[in-house]
This record gives C-alpha cells, structure tokens and sequence, in this order.
C-alpha cells in the first residue's frame, strides 16, 4: 500500500513536500488531477496516480500544462474537486487559459499547484508563478512546511469551493522535494456524482453556462471574490507570529523562506529581539492582520526568493497605513540586504539580520575557511554535467556534429528542454546555439528557415525529445510546413519523459494509471503534414551521420524530419539488460601518440572510459560503463572492442 | 516514542557522492529510521536534470525541537557520508569546521573534466590527507568494491549507512534499519541489504 494511504493517524510520517501536497489532495477528497512533468513538481502525479484506484480519481499527465489546467477545470465544472500541477515556466504556458477560468470562476473546488524553482536548480528559468496570481486576480498560498504542505492543500479546495474561484497554492524546490514529518487526517469517504449543468439563468455562476461574459459583470463578482478572501485571510492560522511584543526587526516571510529565517534567528540567538510574521496567505494580503504586526517595528525585514513580491504588497500597505502605523524603514530585494537572483538559504538571511542589527557573524573561521578553499581547488575537480554513460543523446550529438562540421556552411542546432538541453556544454559537443522555451527551437528554426531573401544560407537543425514534440514542437512544426521553411527536425525519441523520471505521454501505448491507450505515431504525424520523414538509430553512427547530410543538402524546400530512435539509458529496459560487454586492449590503445589524439576520453567522453594517465591508455569502468556499443566505433585503432551479451 | 538527546541538536549529517550513487535513497532510509525513533528530521536535496553527472547532496537535520531549513548553515556540518570520496572534500568548503567527522567510499567517480584529461583526479592519498587537514576525525572505506562483492554496487550506499550507524553518534542499529526495509523493499531484496548494511558495521568496528 502507498504511504500517501496510510490510515495511521497518530504517527510522524516522513514525507517529501509534493507527497505532503499530494496527500492534502487525497485528505479534500479530489477526484481528477492532470499536469505535465517538470522538476520539482512531478512526484504529486507520479504519487497520486499510484492510488487512484484505491481512491477512485482520474490522474493523468496531459499533453502539455494549458490542456492540464483545462481538464481539470472541466471536472471543476461537473462539480467534482480537481487540481493541475506544473514547474514554473508551465503557468505561463497555462496561463491564457487561467486568464479566463479566473473570470468565469469554478463549481468543484479546484487547486492550480505550480513548483517554482529559485535558484533554477533544474530548470533554465527562475519563473515566478506568484506574480499570476495577482495578476489574474485569484488567491494565493505559500506553505511554510511539510505539514503546512499537507494541511493548506486540503484548505485550498475548501476556500477554491468558498469563493468559487480557482485557488494557487505554490510550492518551491526547497519544499516539493525536501522531507519532513507530517501527520495526517482521515481520509474522506464520501462519493461523488459528475454532472455539468448549464440549464440555469445565465448569469448564475453555478447552474447557468460556463463563460467570461459579459465581462463587466464577471469582472467585478471576480473581485468580490478578492474582497471576500481578504476577509478570511485575516484570521487564517496560516498566518503566525513568534517573537517579543516589540521587536527590534520585524521580518516577514513566506514559503521555505520560513525555515530559513527561523534558523537564522535561532543562529544568531535573537529570539527576544526580532519577530517572524510567517504568512501563508500571500495574495490578496490581508491588511488588519498586517497592520497589526507593522505597528510593532520601526525596521522590517522581508525574506523571499527572486523578485520582490511580497515586499513590494506589503510597501504598498505600509504606505495606505502610514498615518496609523508611522514611517518604517525596509529592508529586502530593493535595498539589496537580499539578492534578487538565485535562491537564499539560512547563510544569505543570517547576514542580512546581522548587517542591519549590526552583529558580527562568521559562519566559520578566516583560517579554516581559507584552507577548505584551498584544498577543495586541488581535491575536489570540478564535476561538470554529462550525459549519462550509454546516452543516446551523446551518438546523436556526435553525428550532428560531425555533419555539421563535414557540411562546412556554419550550421547550427535549435534546441530547447530536456536532456538534450546539456549539448549546449561539451557532452553534446556544444552544438545547441539557442535554448529557450518547450519546443521553441522548433519554432526558431521555423523562423530562420524564412530568412533566405535576406542572404541566409547556414543549415539549420532543430532538436527536441518525443514529449517536447507534443506538448508545443507540433503547432511550430505545422508553421514551418505551411510557410515552406527549410530546416531539418531532428526528434530525440528515447520513448518517455526521461529527465523528469519516464513519464508516458502520448506517443507511448500507456497512460499515467498503467491502462492501455493509443500511441500516437510521430513519424505519422509529421508524413501527414507532407514533411519527408527519416527514421534511424542513433546508435548507427555512420548511418545518422550520412543521412544528416543528405536532409541537410536536400535542396526540396520546406520541412524534414529525421527521428533517432533509442531508448533512454536510465529506462527500465536498457538498464535490465547489457546489450555489449566492451573490453578495451590496452596494446592496442596507443593513446597521446594515436592519430586520433585521444579522441573517446577528450571529445567523446562517455563517462564509462576513462583516461589513465600515467599508462597512457583509455580505461573501461566495468562500474559505469551499460555496454551501448558505440565508442567501438569511433576508436580509429579498434582497441576497443564489443561483444554481444550473454 | 521519546528521543534520546542528541549529541548537537540541530544534528546535522550530509550524504554527498555523483547522480547515480543512491544518495536519496540513502538519506531516506537513514531517516526513516531516525523518525521511527522519535525524531524530527527534515531531508534537503537536489535532484532531477542537475545530477546528471553533477555532485548529489543531501542535508539530514536530525532534532528534537522541530523542523529546520532543508539546507544545512553554512560550516555546521556534524558528519559528512560522503559516497564518492572528492566529493567529501568539495562538501567542507561550504559546510567543514574543525569538528566535523567524514566517513567515506573509496572508490572514485571521474568527473568529466578528469575523463578528457583537463583536470587532475586527486590520489587516494592526497585525498585522505586533505580530509585529516579539514575534519576530526576520518574513516575510509571500500564499500563500493565491497558491494561488487556481493553483486551490484549500488550497495555501497546501504554499507555506508552500517558504517555510520557503527560510528556511534546516530541512534540507529541494524534493527532499525530491518524495520524501515521490511516496508520499503521488496522482500527479495532484505537479505542482500541486511548483509550489506552489517557489513559496513564490521567495517568501521575492525
């Protein structure tokens, strides 16, 4: 059984932030929950899908964040609980539709859980999703922790149902996939009936039709909305306090950013001189509970990630209250005592207290320090990342890159998100030139195959996986179809969402519950758009190699695509079974002195060989090494060698 | 269940090595096994895109008083397992102190840097001297190649948690550890992690 199912109720259970969110959906009794992957926030679909039968919900991984967000409003809309899930970049992605779904309003409660990531710690954005929220008029929340996690997402469908408005409970890196306890609550029993009624008058919000007009009407009930949960927000116990009456700082926080300051004053031993106004309720802020604490300090501090969101709410506040509450002095993003890129941590909010109390803190001495740096330059290498031993990504990069190369015109790559994201650095051979959204790459390359009038003549490729291909590479590629742009897609299909951990999608014949479904065909979809379609694999260096140049050369105008088919190396399957043994003879490998100028450890560089140094030879590591075949192949004086698998 | 008192409270443990290791699984299972006993333990790490070849860390603060940040104050380590052993040197920049005590693999894990023969991989040596220079106390062990002894090296990471169990600080035994098992592994595999995980005891008590 799950342990998001456990029925103890009187023991700490120790889950991971999307666990604690997710078991707060199961507590509110939700009954449909759709998302597409993104670190940090998949492991609550991944979680919940695991006991949707248990529980009978609908769980699934959409094909892309605006389409999540619509399936589980429709749910929402036949009075069923539903929520959606997404990293940061997907609220934008979403968001034309949230724009709309915050007018009409919602039937079923219904929860939008974006995970940012400050600091982008696998992400190449640090998106804010809080800033939608206000923007779109819905209400905000920020767990503090694990419990709160659990707890504010029950609450969440609760208030959504109150309001009948969609609801944000935002969570972050530090929180979705770091660990604490939590107890639960008893899980509910009760079933439910879907129905969408649409028969009722047409202005009534619950029984008429579904719609954002007229849009004055629903513009201002959508604020009423706002108004009300400012209301309950001013007596949500989300929202606490710890510290003297008077302090002599007042910090105000929100998210992980409580644990951090919570140790900083613990740290700095100052629990009798500075407050902690953690708030979980972060949009609309409620202004007598804010009133309240501002009064307390002349100097308040605001701890928060990235932009200055909640300080400049709260600025905004303190300035319509400065007759009651007197002048204050801030301190955060805007006076730099916090950094506006990146993430904090405890360090970054010790400091900042101890600069403005004007303590003297140092984390560790001058001496130790000095010598840990000095140590960690000469004993610890820089560890930079790589694709995986036996990566499909690594063959393909490297017969795009000889092509590229061999063609001579200054080709280049589009790229876009996932793996293949990290052939902007070495192990792809640095062949990515552009790097932005979910299948834009595709729709740059779209863009630079029209630029032939003006005298563009480089070949261009664009790279993007099999997920990216439906979640956003589809409409750019139809663009580029219809308009005669010339390019060459190149698809990195390793059958699943493989960075965020193998979730299906819909090119595969099975869905997040396990069930069969329909596979859509890629190489299908792209011959009934009328673009020549290539399939090869990746594996096959010369094969790719030559059939690149042949699409890169085709002089046919418009789109052509040439799938490279190959299992992820960290699938199931490839890790089950070793397809080569690979041996390397040493008196064969003539290293530094070959021609090849160590050209498997120095270019090719699979993590699985590796450069002995004081023999002169490349070395296997038995350990790393999952047996693909391919550096045999590049090895000019074949000492590397492969044998079928027993 | 009441907890015994910590030695430090916050106490502070990081389980280090490269993507692949086992390292969450590792820090899961080290608190499981510290929950079970009472404790509030709140679990940092990073993974997803980023360990792809990159540094894994994790950030166990094992208390009595409640949950604390997910990382660690920076020089407030208490003890570092590290699974990759430059990678015990690399944690102690940021979070070392002259009390600090490591427990760490052998077996090296060469960064790509290192591969391509740009970097120079530290010798084992140079590595156990800079570890005694920066801690209080340093053990060294082979748990990868012991794991290879029996079967899959993953194992490293389960004789690494025996090793620190054995080192006395943490209230967590081999009993622990088969209660926490016994509801997360399938049973085919309890026998194989119970040998390994007394087998990184044996290794510190020798």
């Amino acid at each position: 059984m799950s342990h998001l199912i456990d029925t103890n109720l009187t023991v700490d259970h120790l889950l991971m932030g999307n666990d604690a969110i997710a078991r707060g959906a199961l507590e509110a009794g939700v009954k449909v929950v759709a998302g597409y992957p993104g670190t940090p926030s998949s492991e609550i679909i991944e979680g919940l899908a695991n006991v949707a039968n248990d529980m009978n919900m609908y769980v699934e991984w959409s094909v892309n964040e605006k389409v999540a967000m619509e399936v589980a409003a429709a749910a929402s809309f036949a009075k069923l609980r539903s929520m959606c899930t997404m990293k940061q970049n997907g609220v934008n992605v979403a968001s034309d539709f949230l724009l709309h779904l915050s007018a009409s309003g919602v039937r079923g409660g219904m929860v939008i859980v974006p995970c940012d990531d400050p600091g982008a710690l696998s992400s190449i954005n640090e998106g804010e999703s809080r800033y939608f929220a206000r923007l779109v008029e819905i209400p905000l929340l920020e767990p503090g922790d694990f419990q709160e996690a659990k707890d504010m997402t029950k609450w969440a469908f609760e208030l959504s149902e109150e309001l009948r408005q969609v609801v944000m409970l935002r969570s972050v890196t530090r929180l979705s996939h770091a660990s604490g306890t939590v107890r639960y609550d008893p899980l509910p029993q009760s079933e439910v009936n879907a129905e969408f009624v649409y028969q009722g008058f047409l202005l009534d919000q619950m029984e008429g039709i579904v719609i954002t007009a007229p849009v004055g009407f629903r513009h201002t009930q959508q604020q009423e909305k706002i108004k009300k949960a400012r209301e309950i927000f001013e007596n949500s116990p989300f929202n606490t306090y710890t510290g003297p009456e008077k302090p002599d700082l007042l910090i105000i926080t929100s998210s992980a950013c409580t644990l951090y300051s919570r140790e900083a004053i613990d740290v700095l031993k100052l629990e009798d001189r500075v407050g902690l106004l953690k708030l979980g309720t972060t949009w609309p802020l409620p202004p007598n509970l804010l009133k309240k604490h501002l009064a307390m300090a002349d100097n308040i501090l605001i701890v928060e990630e990235v932009l200055p969101f909640l300080e400049e709410n709260v600025k905004v506040l303190a300035a319509e209250m400065a007759h009651e509450i007197g002048v204050k002095t801030f301190y955060g993003k805007n006076d730099a005592s916090l950094p506006m890129v990146g993430e904090l941590n405890p360090d970054l909010v010790i400091n900042a207290i101890a600069k403005i109390m004007g303590i003297d803190y140092q984390a560790k001495s001058e001496n130790y320090a000095a010598k840990a740096q000095a140590t960690v330059i000469s004993g610890a290498p820089q560890r930079d990342l790589t694709f995986c031993p036996g990566c499909p990504h690594r063959a393909s990069f490297w017969s795009i890159h000889n092509a590229l190369e061999l063609d001579g015109r200054k080709g280049f790559v589009c790229g876009d998100i996932g793996c293949y994201t990290m052939a902007i650095l070495p192990t792809g051979f640095q062949s990515l030139k552009t790097c932005h959204s979910m299948g834009s790459g595709s729709g740059l390359a779209s863009g630079f195959g029209k630029l032939g009038q003006f005298g563009f003549d480089q070949p261009i490729l664009a790279v993007c996986g099999d997920s990216t291909f439906f979640h956003s590479a589809i409409p750019a590629l139809v663009n580029a179809r219809h308009h005669n742009s010339n390019f060459t897609m190149v698809l990195l299909d390793n059958s699943g969402t493989a960075m965020t951990g193998f979730q299906p999608h819909p090119g595969l014949e099975i869905n997040a519950l396990g069930q069969e479904v329909p596979g859509l065909d890629i190489a299908e979809i792209c011959r009934a758009m009328g673009a020549r379609v290539e399939i090869r694999d990746p594996f096959e260096l010369e094969e790719t190699r030559k059939i690149l140049n042949d699409l890169i050369e085709d002089t046919q105008e418009g789109l052509k695509v040439l799938i490279l088919s190959q299992k992820c190396a960290l699938s199931p399957e490839r890790k089950a079974a070793k397809k080569y043994e690979m041996s390397i003879d040493e008196s064969l490998c003539i290293g530094e002195n070959c021609g090849c100028n160590r050209v498997c450890t120095r270019i090719f560089r699979c993590p699985g060989l590796t450069w002995d140094k004081t023999k002169g030879v490349t070395r296997l590591d038995e350990v790393l090494c999952i047996g693909c075949g391919v550096c045999a192949d590049i090895c000019p004086a074949k000492a590397i060698t492969r044998k079928e698998a027993a | 269940m009441t907890a015994k008192q910590l030695t430090k409270d916050p106490y502070n443990i990081i389980i280090t090595g490269v993507g692949g290791q086992g390292n969450v699984m590792a820090s899961r299972v080290l608190a499981s096994m510290l929950v079970n006993n009472g404790y509030v333990v709140t679990i940092g790490e990073t993974f997803g895109a980023s360990q792809r070849g990159g540094s894994v860390m994790s950030h166990l603060r094992v208390s009595t008083r409640g949950s604390w940040s997910p990382q660690i104050p920076k020089g407030k380590a208490d003890v570092v397992v590290a699974l990759e052993p430059s990678e015990a040197i690399r944690v102690l920049c940021d979070y070392g102190n002259p009390r600090v005590k490591i427990l760490s693999n052998t077996r090296p894990i060469h960064p790509v840097g290192v591969i391509a023969g740009e970097l120079d991989y530290p010798s084992m040596e140079e590595t156990i001297k800079s570890a005694e220079d920066l801690a209080a106390e340093v053990w060294f062990i082979d748990a990868t190649d012991q794991a290879v002894k029996l079967g899959n090296p993953i194992l490293g990471n389960i004789i690494m948690l025996g090793a620190l169990s054995a080192l006395g600080d943490l209230p967590v035994s081999i009993q622990d550890f088969k209660n926490v098992i016994q509801n997360s592994m399938s049973k085919d595999k309890h026998d194989i992690n119970l040998t390994a995980f007394g087998l990184g005891e044996k290794l510190i008590q020798q």
